[in-house]
């Protein structure tokens, strides 16, 4: 099963290391990873996708405590929560068939944040499902390049993770 | 006053007590050797990197206090690889100090720059690369700290030259601060509540204890406990020390080349109470059938140990000292004579054995069981890893609490000599003995100029089969005989190596010279080596094969 882990991490040097290297030799699978900062100054937030079994997760949980720049660990899956990824997407599209990809970008509410003579970029936002919709919808013309941030997520509702 | 960082890096050992470090210099630890120049600290020159961090090893295994060890960049840390995992793996309490490039230089494949920390990682508890000069005394504080406190471990902290070079004003921090770190000492006084009845409605409990009996200095309570209760008592090779071999209740070493009794008490047992081990597979076999008929009850300090090989019905997340005491003042004397009686009859039905024909070769056993009668099991042992650390186990009745140093999560070869000198550094009143393989003692045999340097008498036992002994076993049970790579016959005659060195060296090839050469090198006040001339060609049993069932032990040649 798929797992989203919040991850509170001192923003130190080796952090992403240590979270990466601690995934890898103990050969847990990472489907995404997104990091950045929040509002505590020197505290960063880690979203981590896992796919793992209930035992495995619960050793992942035991071992991202035992780092010593790990502050808080957060599983939010099975709770109310709110995800979201971005994603950039570099279509070849023309004159031709410019409307018909525009029309695409409009259905799923995302944005074309970059037009050339041969070729389009759209910015997506959502879940993964939308995410994935759009992508296929696209492939049908020529996907030059896809960039995506990894998932992020946060409990809906006033209770934070902090 | 401002003070460099070399000086800072002096005066945080004196506070945090350190009078031994163990080390080897180099261009990128110039100025820390400069200033340890003016300190009354000891520093104790191995011949490589590698003995000096197995002898702080050892020495923290003896003392109980963190072994400490200074070394240059580059080869001088990577030299120190083997000595973390190996302490690493053990879990026990060290400091380790590195050089490294002048920060401006870090990144660009500087002489003798390597990525310590990088390398490191996972095989130490933390570390740290020092960018400032002002956080010197905070990082080394907190490596004290990661090192001693919770479960031990090792901990590095790599400084770059210019950092050693750089002035201060130096506060040393009375307390110490890491949100991210908060180990749990106290265990949950309901979950100790549900062992202690676990343990009072079993008719057939076992205590498995391991290497954490002895770092949280619970052994009293854990003999308290088995002899209030009548539990026998089944350890792990880290564990030897903790329960006195010679007791009624022991049942010596349970797992691959544990005592039968051992192994077929943890299968047929009710309870089980997991005491600072981790249910390792040499332990366990095949994990799914260990103790497939008990109630689990593991007591361990570090929460990730519980349910990662084998699920606990009762876990209790605390220190070992702590909730021994808590769990005495619970449990109550149980019956388990009828229990005891019948693991009684298994200690009959294979009991560990081996020949000696006094006319004849040295049997392997045979020296390490007169090692044990001579010194009436009062004696400090450090062994090397193989075939002869498995004959200690069984024939070696650890009679006190620190008292073995072995490498038992790595299984380190040449761990055992250099580890020797460090637990004869520490404790300098103590008869060491370092029962070695000739596989192993040729892995480290420079720090021969060591013990001679320093006059550290230790008496190194080299059980000498001319061979890898354990992996000609191995080869001659899962490789159909197709023996390669395990032919040590081209060995040094190490009585004139040791002379070589300056230390006494013997020979013994006749049974009948084993016991007066034991008594001869104890007689002598230097370091001595002694090579047991041992057959070739003998196997440890009983055994379990890899990943199999602990029941299901193959007992003897025969089978």
């Amino acid at each position: 099963m798929r797992y989203v882990l919040a991850v509170l991490v001192e923003d130190k040097p080796g952090v992403l290391v240590r979270v990466a290297g601690l995934f890898a030799r103990r050969g847990y699978n990472i489907e995404s990873l997104a990091v950045g900062k929040t509002v505590e100054p020197m505290v960063s937030r880690m979203t981590i996708e896992v796919e793992a079994d209930e035992k495995i997760l619960e050793q992942i949980i035991k071992q991202l405590y035992k780092l010593v720049n790990v502050l808080k660990v957060s599983n939010l899956t099975e709770e109310p929560s709110v995800d979201r990824e971005l994603v950039l997407i570099k279509v070849s599209a023309d004159v031709s068939n410019r409307a018909e990809i525009q029309q695409i970008v409009e259905t799923f509410r995302a944005k074309i944040v970059d037009v050339a003579l041969n070729s389009i970029v759209v910015e997506v936002t959502g879940n993964q499902e939308k995410l994935e919709a759009i992508i296929m919808l696209l492939s049908q013309y020529t996907i030059l390049e896809v960039v995506r941030t990894g998932k992020i997520a946060i409990l809906r509702g006033s209770k934070a993770i902090k | 006053m401002k003070i460099s960082g070399a000086q800072m890096v002096m005066e945080a050992l004196k506070l945090e007590n350190v009078d031994t470090i163990f080390g080897y210099p180099g261009g990128s630890v110039l100025n820390l050797y400069d200033m340890l120049y003016d300190t009354n600290i000891r520093h104790i020159l191995s011949r490589h990197e590698q003995g000096a961090a197995h002898a702080a090893d050892g020495y923290a295994r003896a003392t109980g206090k963190p072994g400490v060890v200074l070394a240059t960049s580059g080869p001088g840390a990577t030299n120190l690889v083997t000595g973390i995992a190996a302490a690493y793996m053990d879990s026990i309490p060290m400091v380790f100090i590195t050089g490294q490039v002048p920060i401006p230089l870090i990144g660009t494949d500087a002489f003798q720059e390597v990525d310590i920390t990088g390398i490191t990682l996972p095989i130490t508890k933390h570390n740290f690369l020092v960018k400032d000069v002002r956080e010197l005394p905070t990082i080394i504080k907190q490596a004290f700290y990661l090192a001693t406190t919770g479960r031990c471990g090792p901990v590095l902290v790599d400084i770059p030259k210019d950092v050693q070079q750089a002035v201060a004003d130096f506060h040393y921090p009375e307390t110490v601060s890491i949100p991210g770190y908060n180990p749990t000492y106290k265990g949950h006084s309901g979950q100790v509540c549900k062992g202690a009845e676990a343990v009072a409605c079993a008719k057939k409990p076992v205590i498995y204890a391991g290497g954490g009996v002895i770092s949280s200095g619970a052994c009293q309570e854990l003999l308290q406990l088995a002899e209030l209760c009548g539990i026998p008592v089944a350890t792990t090779l880290m564990g030897l020390p903790a329960f006195p071999g010679n007791h009624p209740l022991s049942l010596g070493m349970l797992g691959m080349h544990g005592t039968y009794w051992a192994n077929m008490a943890v299968s047929n047992a009710d309870v089980i109470l997991a005491v600072g081990a981790r249910f390792d597979e040499r332990v366990t076999g095949d994990a799914d059938s260990f103790a497939a008929k008990a109630k689990i009850v593991h007591i361990d300090i570090d929460p990730a140990e519980i349910g990662k090989n084998v699920a606990a019905d009762i876990p209790i997340v605390g220190d070992v000292n702590l909730v021994l005491k808590e769990l005495l003042n619970k449990v109550k004397p149980c019956d388990t004579g009828a229990w005891l009686k019948k693991i009684a009859k298994w200690r009959e039905d294979a009991p560990l054995s081996y020949s000696q024909d006094l006319d004849g070769e040295i049997s392997p056993q045979f020296v390490i069981e007169k090692i044990y009668e001579v010194t009436q099991g009062k004696a400090l042992i450090a062994t090397e890893v193989g075939q002869h650390q498995m004959w200690t186990a069984q024939y070696y009745k650890f009679t006190r609490t620190r008292s073995l140093a072995s490498s038992g999560g790595l299984g380190a070869m040449g761990y055992g000599f250099p580890a020797s000198l460090g637990m004869q550094i520490g404790r300098p009143d103590e008869l060491v003995f370092c029962i070695a393989g000739d596989g192993s003692f040729q892995m480290n045999s420079q720090e021969l100029a060591t013990a001679v340097e320093y006059n550290i008498p230790v008496k190194v036992a080299i059980i000498n089969n001319q061979c890898l002994g354990m992996v000609r076993q191995l080869q001659q049970f899962f490789c159909k005989e197709r023996y390669i790579a395990v032919d040590l016959q081209q060995v040094p005659d190490f009585a004139k190596m040791a002379e070589a060195y300056g230390a006494l060296g013997l020979r013994v090839e006749k049974p009948a010279d084993v016991v007066p050469a034991i008594e001869k090198a104890m007689a002598f006040s230097g370091p001595a080596v002694i090579d047991f001339r041992v057959m070739a060609n003998t196997n440890v049993f009983p055994m379990v094969p890899p990943n199999g069932q602990i029941n299901k032990m193959i007992k003897g040649e025969q089978q």
